[in-house]
């Protein structure tokens, strides 16, 4: 009898559910705080109260008699033990001042939070307990929090190795930007301060060290975004051989960035087990996280933009002074820097930029990398002031858009400030964008409503973002002190199941599954029978880490050509076994036969126990099945999108509502589509987070006045719209899989999409500007000093 | 001083000598060794730390463990304790309702507790009832169509 039978459904672009799933779901997965070793102890860090003093006398002596303390540990105890913490992307051609970051400060202290002094005890409790009776006798000194004021003369001065507290100073320039502003009709200008955010994973940071005097030997669990770099950075700090040094992440709690550095609890904790020769963790109460792990954006920006009166864009020139905290984080310099000043001129044709960037010291938290990491703080400014010419010409925000987009290319597209982006559909996603949300509509709802004394506002935002970084000799030539590709080892079991094993370490991205579809798609195995092993230096290959949207474009394409590696030893295999010529092997649906021939074939599961046992092998084949591949991408990808949100302003409260947000997004071809839409939900509510509600406050001595999870406002269900995701599909040429990068996308235009859209109600208002976060107060003195 | 307390940790009796200062949660973790249940803030604002008391969703580091004393304690560990999940897990995992995990369990139990008192919540109720737990990874929307799921499951 015949039948019809479908054809199976393609795992790749299929949106199963996570494998990563059941162990999260019932409490059974191991985040680093969840770990307990036999005889282990437990260090609470002493930090300093003040923005920035010397310290003049630390007495332990009270701590060391307390109840069930072990030892207690200063930074003098650290001198010659432990180097300074490195700084790892060292931005060429901008005279940059790295000044040493001890792992305890010794005798200054240059923000709140620096570590002072550690008590490791038996119990948690006995150690906080001791910690309170170490005696610190402080010389407090003038600090200074705002990164533009800290330049200025009479500021106070954070080291003597960076005069005015210039870190560094770095310019992008491409085309003849004075040219432009000469040429101009108009010139609209904006200054926009992009306000310090803290990450707030909502598992903190937090380390467990266990060294063995006998071997020298050190295992540490970690809440990190990549254990190969802490290997080698914890390597040069605490002087412990790569290959005694095993570093694992197990489950990571998020880390949108917050988790790439090592920072001072890492190497104290580290320190403390080298003492003591036991078990030491260190796990930061949420209060210590937003003082001692890193923060994100603390831009203050002026920019200019100049065009002609029919819109035209011709040039944007900006000044940046960029908050880098105390002291340079891991990646610090790169992101205001190559992550940012070379997207300057975003989706459009603008003949010439031109940025500096001021690194500044100031008395804060370091700054790192934040979800977009330099990319949200480049497509606010563009997006923000081609919002103002549009304004000041009296064009429709998407008309002055679309005069000034680049064309769809699908093969590279080189622009001013010298990187090639890869493909992109700017149009095409815009069009999506404005028919789904009904743009005309929600125009004509705009002005009707303005006449009942109601302000709704459109916010427009369109983006694209570097990110799958990188191709190392990129990441060399900018001075990342690390290679940026990634690496998979493909192993076929004798039963036929495989264990992928890779150099990058997600927390939270799904890749346990997407990874596996990888597989299943190109062999025909099933996802269930793939498992992908991460996070730990002893087990996987050398790879860079999960950070820049970088996991599935760059790890995922080393997995990819391993895949196909073992695709081509299997047809070898398959011919010999078959008696076929190898040109003759073709592979369709999980089996590899001979053409014309389809019932003389074998599985991949047939394959792999025919080369582990190895009988039967052709010529010269060695046995077993597996693959390495390390693979360096030769270019960046460049996700891009273009995002509307709707707004109404309470005109009596000031209280924004956020109505709709429309997401679309395109990142190449999607491996798991429900992966992707859960990645732009939470990365664009991190975005609507820095709009309203987000701002880290210091007070003029460097005091973090939003402290804890009661004064931070991040994001709850209560306040948020559902958000509607869409997306294009233009795969990435040079991908073996046509995939880009999903991670940051949301975040890097979502702030600017719902600042514009805020702004745009207050049309009526006059109100050009607020700074960030648009809380009611500040909307509503905004309103009331303009009135409608 | 220590004092003594009995609880009943799903379904299970324990009698501990305790800290009269040590939270439940501590209790849980460290002296009972149920690290499921998460610590996300020292504010009483996040609600990873979320657990079953007496039936009702409280967060433990707003209840001392002696506070507890006689009470029974529903953890995440409790609720598939054969492998088999309930219907809210099964919720979160058919559609995403979690990233990282970490707000996971505390989720589940604020999610069980709102179901039973209300059986056929509205996204708006749903959104309403979740506030006390934070999420930074999924934009806590596929968490609000993991609850309708589980309310069209039947699940309490």
């Amino acid at each position: 009898m015949a039948t019809t039978v479908a054809a199976p459904a393609r795992i790749f672009g299929s949106g199963i559910k996570r494998r990563e799933d059941p162990r999260l779901l019932t409490g059974t997965a191991r985040y680093t705080a969840d770990i307990t070793l036999p005889g282990q102890l437990y260090a609470a860090i002493l930090r300093s109260p003040h923005g920035h003093a010397r310290i003049k006398k630390i007495d332990t002596a009270a701590a060391k008699a307390a109840p069930g303390v072990v030892a207690a540990f200063t930074g003098a105890d650290t001198e010659g033990v432990l180097q300074c913490i490195p700084c790892a992307w060292l931005v060429p051609g901008s005279e940059l001042k790295v000044c040493p970051y001890p792992p305890i400060a010794k005798t200054i202290v240059r923000y709140v939070g620096d570590a002072v002094a550690v008590v490791v005890a038996d119990s948690a409790q006995q150690a906080y307990d001791a910690v309170d009776l170490i005696e610190v006798d402080y010389d407090p000194m003038p600090a200074t929090v705002d990164p533009e004021q800290a330049v200025k003369p009479g500021a106070p001065q954070i080291h003597t190795e960076a005069p005015n507290n210039i870190a560094f100073k770095w310019t992008v320039s491409g085309g003849d930007i004075e040219a432009a502003f000469k040429k101009a009709d108009i010139v609209v200008r904006d200054r926009i301060i992009q306000q310090r955010l803290i990450p707030t994973a909502m598992e903190t940071r937090g380390a467990l060290a266990h060294y063995l005097p006998a071997t020298g030997e050190l295992t540490l669990w970690n809440t990190t975004q990549n254990p190969h770099i802490v290997r080698f950075i914890m390597s040069l700090v605490c002087n412990i051989p790569e290959d005694r040094l095993r570093v694992i992440a197990p489950e990571v709690g998020g880390g949108f960035g917050s988790k790439i550095p090592q920072i001072q609890g890492d190497f104290i904790t580290v320190f403390c087990s080298m003492k003591l020769g036991r078990p030491v963790k260190w796990i930061e109460t949420r209060s210590e996280n937003y003082q001692s792990t890193t923060h994100g954006r603390d831009h203050v920006q002026d920019v200019e933009m100049a065009a002609t009166k029919d819109g035209k864009i011709l040039g944007l020139r900006c000044t940046v002074w960029a908050g880098m905290g105390a002291y340079l984080s891991t990646a610090a310099p790169g992101i205001p820097t190559i992550l940012h000043g070379l997207m300057l001129s975003g989706p459009y044709q603008i003949g010439a930029v031109k940025e500096d960037v001021y690194g500044v010291y100031t008395n804060t938290t370091p700054v790192e990398a934040y979800r977009g990491a330099g990319r949200p703080e480049a497509t606010f400014m563009l997006e923000r002031v081609i919002d103002r010419l549009a304004d000041e010409l009296k064009i429709d925000p998407v008309e002055i858009r679309k005069r000034n987009l680049i064309p769809p290319f699908d093969n590279g597209h080189d622009v001013v400030t010298g990187l090639k982006y890869d493909s992109g559909n700017y149009q095409g996603a815009l069009d999506k964008a404005l028919t789904h949300a009904g743009y005309a509509a929600l125009r004509n709802e705009q002005a009707e409503a303005r006449k009942k004394g109601r302000y709704i506002g459109i916010g427009v935002g369109i983006y694209v973002e570097i990110c799958g970084l990188g191709p190392s000799q990129v990441a060399g030539a900018v001075g990342f002190q690390g290679g940026l590709w990634e690496s998979a080892i493909v192993r076929f079991h004798p039963s036929g199941k495989a264990h992928v094993f890779i150099g990058s370490s997600p927390h939270g991205q799904g890749e346990e599954t997407t990874f596996a579809q990888i597989v299943a798609d190109e062999l025909g195995v099933s996802v269930g029978d793939v498992k992908i092993v991460h996070g730990d230096t002893e087990t996987t290959p050398m790879g860079w880490g999960t950070y820049g949207s970088r996991t599935t474009a760059v790890s995922g394409a080393a997995l990819a050509v391993a895949t196909r590696k073992i695709k081509e030893k299997a047809k070898l295999l398959t011919s010999h076994l078959l008696e076929a010529a190898v040109e003759d092997i073709e592979y369709e649906n999980g089996k590899f036969f001979v053409r014309g021939f389809p019932d003389k074939s074998k599985t991949i599961q047939d394959i792999a126990l025919m080369a582990n046992v190895a009988w039967n092998m052709p010529q010269g084949m060695e046995p077993g099945l597996e693959a390495t591949t390390f693979y360096d991408p030769p270019n960046f990808v460049y996700p891009f999108g273009a995002h509307i949100a709707v707004v109404e302003v309470d005109a009596e409260t000031g209280v924004v509502q956020l109505k709709r947000y429309v997401a679309v997004d395109d990142c190449g071809h999607q491996i798991n589509p429900m992966i992707v839409e859960g990645q732009v939900h939470g990365g664009v509510v991190q975005g609507i987070g820095q709009a309203l509600w987000e701002r880290a406050v210091y007070d003029d001595n460097g005091q973090l006045l939003t402290g804890s999870l009661a004064d931070y406002a991040i994001p709850r269900a209560d306040v948020l719209p559902d958000i509607e995701v869409l997306h294009t599909v233009t795969p990435s040429p040079h991908h073996p899989l046509g995939v880009k990068g999903i991670g940051e996308a949301g975040t890097i235009v979502s702030t600017c999409t719902v600042y514009n859209a805020v702004i745009d109600a207050l049309e009526p208002f006059g109100v050009e500007s607020i700074q960030m976060p648009l809380t009611p107060e500040r909307v509503f003195n905004a309103m009331s000093k303009k009135g409608p | 001083m220590e004092l003594s307390v009995s609880l009943t940790v799903n379904g299970r009796r324990y009698d501990r000598q305790i800290e009269p200062r040590l939270l439940l949660v501590h209790f849980l973790r460290d002296t009972l060794n149920l690290t499921g249940t998460k610590i996300g803030c020292d504010t009483s604002q996040c609600g990873a730390c979320t657990v079953m008391l007496d039936g009702v969703a409280v967060k433990s580091c707003t209840c001392l463990a002696a506070q507890a004393d006689g009470s029974s304690v529903t953890t995440i560990e409790g609720l598939a304790p054969d492998g088999q999940l309930d219907r809210v897990q099964e919720a979160f995992w058919e559609k995403h309702g979690l990233q990282c995990g970490f707000c996971t369990p505390g989720m589940i139990f604020a999610t069980k507790a709102l179901l039973a008192a209300n059986s056929n919540p509205s996204a708006e109720q749903i959104r309403h009832a979740l506030e006390g737990n934070m999420c930074r990874c999924t934009g806590y929307q596929n968490i609000v169509r993991s609850v309708q799921a589980a309310a069209a499951a039947g699940a309490r």
